[in-house]
């Protein structure tokens, strides 16, 4: 089939991405919460280094500690998302396989979260 | 069909490599690794949620000589995606475009990150009593 348009001059007009911008500041803004977030783990990790089980179950019923770490979660998983769809946007340029790619890591930041999430929960309220 | 061979900008290939252009890209492989250290870290939470059995085996696999390497090549990857992100924040606020800055701050992501992977290392082991 012949086309004589370029592909410029197919998206002329169209206007831009419309969520582009809140996309884009979403995922500044993820990245500072991310700062302290991703200390707070790290020095917890290193202080809790070869601990066991029970050990590990009483640091994280710590009601602080289970907060940091549910919200920690979920910013990771929001800024993972939108950082791994801008990589997708950007190397794979087939429209099926960049739509398989989105809906895979859409499912899979929800599934990360939700498990995650879930474990803390059961552990911070568990017996 | 004839737009397809219609000549392009130069695109990568007339740049030198540098570290300004390794860091950018860096920041894409670790953030991408580091999706891969949140699905160990959800195994992870899920085991402990599971009881101690469970729990133990998988930090018998994480303490494994093989689990050890892949722990280490994800904090360095957190703490290199930590450095490069802060570097993009201020390049976002239009700071650092400079290239002796740019290079320069490039370098130091690096540094930065094999400096803190080897203290947060020295003090897990410091931690667990292994000197």
């Amino acid at each position: 089939m012949t086309d004589m348009n370029t592909p410029l001059s197919k998206v002329r007009g169209l206007g831009s991405g419309k969520t582009g911008t809140e996309t884009w500041i979403s995922h500044r803004v993820q990245a500072i919460a991310n700062v302290p977030l991703v200390l707070f783990f790290v020095v917890s990790f290193v202080g809790n280094a070869g601990k066991g089980h029970a050990e590990w179950v009483a640091w994280l019923k710590q009601p602080l500690v289970s907060v940091l770490l549910i919200l920690f979660v979920l910013n990771f998983t929001a800024h993972m998302r939108s950082g791994l769809q801008e990589v997708v946007e950007d190397y794979v340029h087939d429209h099926g396989n960049k739509f398989a790619a989105t809906i895979i890591i859409k499912f899979a930041c929800a599934l990360i979260a939700g498990l995650s999430i879930f474990s803390i929960l059961r552990i911070a309220f568990g017996g | 069909m004839a737009q397809a061979k219609r000549p392009l900008s130069p695109h990568l290939q007339v740049y030198r490599f540098g570290a300004h252009m390794a860091v950018s890209i860096i920041h894409r492989i670790t953030g991408s690794a580091l999706a891969f250290g949140a699905i160990l870290l959800t195994w992870w939470l899920v085991a402990m949620a599971s009881g101690h059995e469970y729990f133990n085996m998988v930090q018998d696999m994480a303490g494994s000589v093989i689990g050890r390497v892949i722990l280490f090549g994800v904090t360095f990857a957190l703490m290199q995606h930590f450095a490069s992100g802060i570097r993009h924040l201020f390049m976002d606020a239009g700071k650092l475009y400079e290239l002796k800055a740019n290079i320069a701050s490039a370098k130091f992501t690096f540094f930065f990150s094999a400096v803190m992977t080897l203290v947060i290392w020295a003090a897990a082991y410091k931690v667990m009593g292994a000197f």
